[in-house]
């Protein structure tokens, strides 16, 4: 008898609680932005294509529809935790081969251009300036550093350059101070 | 001549780790000293054991993590931890209890949760919370305070007793125990709570010969040595004055309105305050940084939770002292405690990372 | 309750939390009279000393600068500039080793002394006469910045326009070892008054407070004497304890108020200066001497004398402890600024800056080096010793984890890198340096964001715009196509053209490639160049109605735009240098129909298209044209004009034209007058306009043109503004609008094309 009562009291708190967790996801729904969305944010909008998907948005969607969150090398592993911690996975060590972590940015060797705007048609975010037969340069302001134009450059004038280090951009690195040794 | 780049500040107080776990230790020895007086030369014994456990245990598991076992060991905070175990535990209790527990305190505790600074618990009285739930019996085994000894023990007999259980003489423990009167004594606070259950009143329990003045016969001075060490803390500004402060007063606050209540049924306050391990915990074993809550509230609320919880235990649990077990309890709660203790930081309306 | 002000005026002094006590040291060097040094050999004088832009350069290498000449000039209101401490020639302009913790090279100017020390005129002000307008003015040239720290322009802290209730003058002092404060008021008191006073009149406070510790009694006692019975002067001695002299600490001891978090101490009615810069400021005033000087503490037991100097702005640290008897260690610490907030330098040939107040050279005894970093065992020391009241071991372990959410939650960007944490940590952890690089890491993280921000949207438009473009192709060539077909099978030629039309149409619809044959480019290119003369003529029409303001909101919508176009007009002057020179009338046509479309698109394109025009400038005066005589009255128009329009300017434009672009000036200068016939016929025409709108162009407008920024002036000119008289007369438009564009518009673009500048100014500074 007694172990009846115990499960009726068991069933009814199993539904109590139900309902309440039921009713607490609806009234208290997050509404979030679509997971795609969110993703995007994440993603460092490079539009290297690394990734193998024409730019970051089609790679986030990818990432919503279940692929792999671990394909974006520009940014490494900290917008893989992101990933990770959005999408509730397992954060994985990067799939591509490591990039260099300094920033880079592009840099055109001006005298050797040839003026064939390969490189324009290449840049996914129109950092390089120029027309046709006629010398092209970066915006470095602009470049995002994804190496996408130093293919196709047919003259192979393209470097990619680490940014040049700035008082307002340094990193308190104080190991990378160069120490002047004095004859005493 | 070349340049040497560092960071500012370029000047530092000369306070380093190492030496204020040597102060630490300094400050107990007072109180060693009082213990070794009247419950025996085995603490002593028990501290060797302790240390030469915990510096062990430390250097392997620090080689096994890797990690510089020189410069780690010599922060001493491993010794910290080994004397405050060896005090806690009975003068005569086997080797093995103290070696066991030292090793738990070191492996388990301290280094499997990262190393100093990083351990949840207080490695010694996690230790002891363990030994304690173990070997109920030897952790409980303490010897009269040296008046009421039937037999002096020397030197010879704690090695004896330590490693055979049997002194020199061939006294097992529980003759060791035995009073004047041939009556094995348990603690002050064993013996209170023992009679209250039975319905005896404080004051007539405290006509027995195990209590002395104000509380246990020898406690008192153990208590008081501590203090001692532990005000030497405080002026050394080794530790603050929050947590000794709000363990003492919140101990003393609890027992105090018990025993205006029921004075019958309650120890007095002070009884309270210089029993069984409260000095040696308010200033030695709660105000250990690591385990510690970290704000300066917190730090009062930290202490005040441990004086409560020692109270209700002492009163209403079933372990005579209660220090460890408030610890770790207060060591769990730090996390809370310090969330919610946040300081308002400058310019900021509210408090604290909320 | 009384309130706060007479509770300031019966003298109570409040206390903020934590704080440290460290050993003073100033007894050292507080009882010695500042020493003057010689004039050094060389000065080192950075061009940006302060927080905010470097200003213009004005002298050459090989001037002669005269003491207290401006050297740079301040172009905005961040600007401040930078003076020759003394007299003697420019030697050099060029990268040197910063007084910065980076040891990054910045810009310096090299000055060799010539001994004289002689004066440029100089024109005292009185305060009581003159306006604040002139005052700020004053304030700003004589180029003083905040000489307690951070080095922020003056100018800008003192030109309020809220009420301010309290004027602070912090002469704190708090960091161990340091004096010079101290020795300037117990020198100076009476002109550190006057400086105050000129405060004062611009600021206009209820109150002023002078913060000062208790460790200084002589100084206190003549700043006393100095403020004699003035009203509302108040010297509140704090107890000495560090960091009492932080802006906020003294803010909060002085007036128990806090300044909220991300605000200024104006917000809260309070402007605090130090005490150095009110004695700058009298200085610059009453004598009008710059700053050009200050007093610098020596100290560190490797010296024989430790005490205060009087410094030139640039004179390297080595002259200065050299002077001072100095004999090094093996591994010898100089540190710049005090024991607390100092930074050690890697090369002891950085100069004295406006913000050194200390030099110091302990010993390693003295200033122990920091032994081996310990684990943290939590005792919070740190928290209880923290002036901000944070938790500084929570935010080591979020800075440790590198995460960024859980150290803004704890504040980090409130914690004022004092130092008093890592000064009493048990553990020895650097933990100020933890929060510096936490601090940079996430500022990275934040432009990076907005980098990806602006990378995203560019990405987004670029997508757009070639879906825009494909269709627009795919339009007109079905159009094309159309047309065609209608034309061939009018004139009979039926079945074989339709064919081919048919499959190019289909090729086109398929690929969406521009596969146009011959044909269709032709008659794209007709259509294009006949789009491009109406838009040129149109252009024409509101330049000949004088302001051409039509142009600017094309060149001038985005500031960003102008760097393209400056790219832009290099890569064309390059293309067309490479060119040969007997450029016909059609070919030199074609780019710039290429262009001209693209400047019909949108204000973009047309910047862009703009740019060309300096690379057909560049190309035509680089062209060697052998004159032929008997064609010379077409074409002699060319040089003749050339010379014309620069003899026209008047010799200020001149010589920033000069200045501004290099190899245009040169090449104008050593063309021979000669000019090729025929071919230049139409083009011939374009370097007189080249400069016909430049010297159209009133003196005003090119001179702001040229002040504004060298970067930005640098591109105006690269962007030589040469008008074809067919088809490229509009990028000169473009030029002109340009130089019309207001100082502000430029000065952004300038300063978001300085990368580029930079990369030019230093290749040669003219
Ligand atoms: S310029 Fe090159 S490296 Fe930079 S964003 Fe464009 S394609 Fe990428
Ligand atoms: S691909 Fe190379 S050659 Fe072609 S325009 Fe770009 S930089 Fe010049
Ligand atoms: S002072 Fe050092 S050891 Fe102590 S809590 Fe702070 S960081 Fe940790
Ligand atoms: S450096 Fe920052 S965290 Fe450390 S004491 Fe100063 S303000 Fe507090």
């Amino acid at each position: 008898m007694s172990i009846i009562t115990a499960l009726w009291a068991l069933g009814i708190l199993a539904v109590i609680f139900g309902a309440a967790l039921g009713y607490a996801a609806i009234r208290f729904k997050v509404d979030a932005d679509p997971l795609v969305e969110q993703i995007d944010e994440i993603l460092p909008q490079t539009q290297c294509g690394q990734c193998g998907y024409p730019g970051c948005r089609p790679y986030a969607e990818a990432i919503a529809n279940g692929d792999d969150i671990n394909k974006c090398p520009p940014g490494g592993d900290t917008t893989i935790k992101k990933l990770a911690d959005l999408m509730g996975v397992e954060a994985k060590p990067l799939d591509a081969a490591q990039t260099p972590a300094i920033k880079r940015v592009a840099f055109i060797r001006e005298d050797e251009c040839i003026g064939c705007t390969k490189c324009i048609q290449a840049c996914p975010v129109d950092a390089i300036v120029g027309a046709s037969k006629q010398m092209h340069t970066v915006i470095v302001d602009e470049c995002t550093g994804c190496d996408l134009c130093v293919e196709p450059c047919p003259v192979d004038c393209i470097d990619m350059v680490p940014l040049a280090s700035s008082i307002e951009r340094w990193k308190w690195d104080l190991n990378a101070i160069p120490v002047k040794v004095l004859e005493s | 001549m070349s340049f040497k780049i560092a960071s500012s500040p370029h000047q530092h107080n000369q306070k380093s780790t190492a030496q204020l776990m040597k102060l630490v230790a300094l400050a107990a020895v007072p109180g060693i000293a009082v213990q070794a007086y009247f419950f025996g030369y085995g603490v002593l014994i028990q501290l060797l054991l302790a240390i030469a456990t915990a510096l062990l245990c430390e250097a392997s598991v620090l080689a096994l993590r890797g990690k510089k076992v020189k410069a780690k060991l010599l922060d001493h905070s491993a010794v910290v931890t080994a004397v405050l175990l060896a005090v806690a535990i009975p003068s005569y209790a086997p080797w093995w209890l103290v070696v066991i527990g030292t090793a738990f305190a070191i492996i388990v505790v301290k280094q499997l949760y990262g190393g100093l600074g990083n351990n949840l618990f207080n490695p010694a009285m996690a230790a002891y919370v363990l030994l304690l739930v173990s070997f109920p019996l030897p952790m409980t085994s303490w010897l009269p305070a040296a008046p009421l000894q039937q037999q002096s023990l020397g030197p010879a007999d704690a090695v004896c007793t330590i490693f055979t259980q049997f002194s020199c003489s061939g006294y097992s423990i529980s003759q060791l125990r035995q009073n004047v009167d041939g009556v094995s004594m348990a603690t002050p606070l064993d013996t209170l709570k023992t009679d209250l259950a039975q319905g005896y009143t404080t004051t007539e329990s405290m006509d027995k010969p195990v209590f002395g003045w104000l509380s246990g016969e020898g406690w008192f001075w153990v208590n008081l040595a501590y203090l001692l060490g532990g005000l030497f803390l405080l002026q050394q500004k080794v530790i603050q004055w929050r947590i000794p402060v709000a363990v003492l007063g919140s101990l003393f606050s609890f027992s105090f309105i018990a025993w205006l209540l029921s004075p019958d049924t309650n120890a007095s306050p002070l009884f309270q305050l210089f029993s069984g391990a409260t000095m040696l915990a308010a200033f030695f074993i709660a105000t250990d940084p690591v385990s510690a809550s970290t704000t300066e509230k917190g730090r009062l609320v930290f202490g005040a939770l441990i004086g409560g919880l020692v109270f209700v235990i002492r009163s209403y649990g079933g372990y005579p002292d209660a220090f460890a077990f408030a610890v770790m309890l207060a060591n769990m709660a730090v996390p809370l405690i310090d969330y919610y203790t946040q300081p308002r930081t400058y310019g900021h309306k509210n408090k604290g990372a909320r | 309750m009384p309130t706060l002000f007479q509770q300031i005026q019966a003298g109570k002094v409040w206390d903020f939390h934590g704080g440290i006590h460290p050993p003073s040291r100033k007894e050292r060097t507080n009882q010695k009279p500042v020493a003057l040094l010689d004039i050094p050999d060389r000065l080192y004088v950075p061009l940006r000393q302060h927080i905010g832009v470097a200003g213009k350069l004005l002298v050459k290498v090989g001037d002669r600068v005269l003491k207290g000449q401006a050297l740079t000039q301040a172009d905005n209101a961040m600007a401040v500039p930078v003076h020759a401490p003394t007299s003697g020639t420019v030697l050099a302009i060029e990268l040197h080793t910063s007084t910065h913790p980076s040891s990054l090279a910045e810009p310096t100017l090299v000055l060799t002394p010539d001994g004289m020390d002689e004066w440029r005129p100089r024109k005292p002000l009185d305060p009581a006469v003159v306006d604040n307008y002139t005052l700020l003015e004053r304030i700003q040239e004589s180029g003083i910045a905040g000489m307690g720290g951070a080095g922020f322009p003056t100018h800008i802290k003192v030109n309020v326009k809220q009420p301010v209730d309290y004027l602070i003058i912090n002469a704190v002092e708090c960091e161990p070892y340091i004096t010079a404060d101290d020795m300037l008021m117990q020198e100076r008191a009476s002109d550190i008054i006057a400086g105050i006073e000129i405060l004062v009149k611009l600021l206009s406070p209820k109150a002023v407070l002078i913060g000062i510790e208790d460790d200084k009694p002589i100084a206190a006692a003549s700043l006393k004497a100095a403020i004699g019975q003035k009203d509302n002067y108040f010297v509140r001695e704090v107890p000495t304890k560090y960091p009492s002299g932080g802006e906020k600490q003294l803010i909060q001891l002085l007036t128990n108020k806090e300044v909220p978090a991300g605000r200024r101490p104006l917000d809260i009615g309070i402007v605090m200066q130090n005490v150095g810069t009110a004695f700058a400021i009298a200085q610059a005033v009453l004598d009008d001497i710059p700053l050009i000087h200050r007093v610098v503490t020596v100290a560190g037991e490797t010296l024989a004398q430790q005490q205060n100097v009087l410094a030139l702005i640039g004179t390297p640290i080595s002259d200065l402890l050299t002077a001072c008897g100095f004999q090094a260690e093996q591994r010898q610490r100089i540190i710049v600024g005090g024991p607390m907030m100092g930074f050690a330098i890697a090369d002891w040939s950085v100069p004295v800056v406006k913000t050194t107040n200390c030099i110091l050279a302990p010993t390693e005894q003295e200033l122990g080096a920091v032994s081996e970093e310990m684990d943290c065992i939590r005792c919070s020391a740190c928290a209880d010793a923290c002036p901000a009241s944070l938790l500084p071991q929570q935010l080591l372990w979020y800075s440790k984890a590198k995460d960024q959410d859980k150290l803004a939650e704890y504040n980090l960007s409130d914690c004022i890198e004092c130092g008093a944490c890592a000064y009493v940590c048990p553990s020895e952890i650097p933990l100020v340096h933890y929060y510096r690089v936490a601090k940079a890491e996430i500022r990275e993280t934040q432009r990076e964001a907005l980098k990806a921000e602006q990378a995203k949207a560019r990405f987004d438009a670029r997508t757009e715009r070639l879906e825009r473009e494909k269709q627009e192709r795919l339009e007109r060539n079905q159009q094309l196509a159309a047309q065609r077909v209608a034309q061939q099978q009018a004139s009979g030629q039926a079945a074989q053209s339709a064919a081919a039309v048919q499959q190019a149409l289909e090729r086109s619809q398929q690929l969406a490639a521009p596969a146009l044959d011959k044909a269709q480019i032709i008659a794209e290119r007709e259509r294009k160049k006949a789009e491009a003369l109406a838009y040129q003529q149109q252009k024409q029409q509101s330049a000949a109605t004088e302001s051409a303001p039509a142009q600017t909101e094309a060149a001038t919508e985005d500031p960003r735009k102008a760097a393209i176009a400056a790219a832009l007009a290099r890569a064309k002057a390059k293309k067309l240098t490479q060119q040969e020179p007997e450029t016909q009338p059609e070919t030199a046509a074609e780019p710039t129909q290429v262009e001209a479309p693209a400047a019909d698109a949108d204000a973009k394109k047309a910047a862009v298209a703009a740019a060309i025009a300096r690379a057909k400038a560049k190309k035509l005066t680089e062209q060697e044209p052998q004159a032929q005589p008997d064609s010379v009255a077409a074409t002699a128009a060319e040089p003749a004009q050339v010379e014309a329009a620069a003899s026209d300017i008047d010799a200020k434009k001149a010589a920033i034209a000069a200045a501004i672009a290099r190899a245009k000036a040169k090449k104008l200068t050593e063309q021979e007058p000669q000019s090729q016939p025929d071919s230049v016929a139409a083009a011939a025409a374009e370097p007189a306009q080249v400069e016909a709108p430049a010297s159209d162009v009133d003196a005003k407008k090119a001179a702001v043109a040229a002040a504004i920024a060298r970067a930005k002036a640098k591109k105006l000119t690269q962007q030589e503004p040469e008008a074809q008289p067919e088809t490229t007369a509009e990028p000169a438009q473009v030029e002109a609008a340009a130089s019309d564009v207001d100082a502000k518009k430029a000065a952004i673009a300038a300063a978001i094309a300085r990368a580029k500048a930079k990369k030019q100014q230093n290749s040669e500074p003219l």
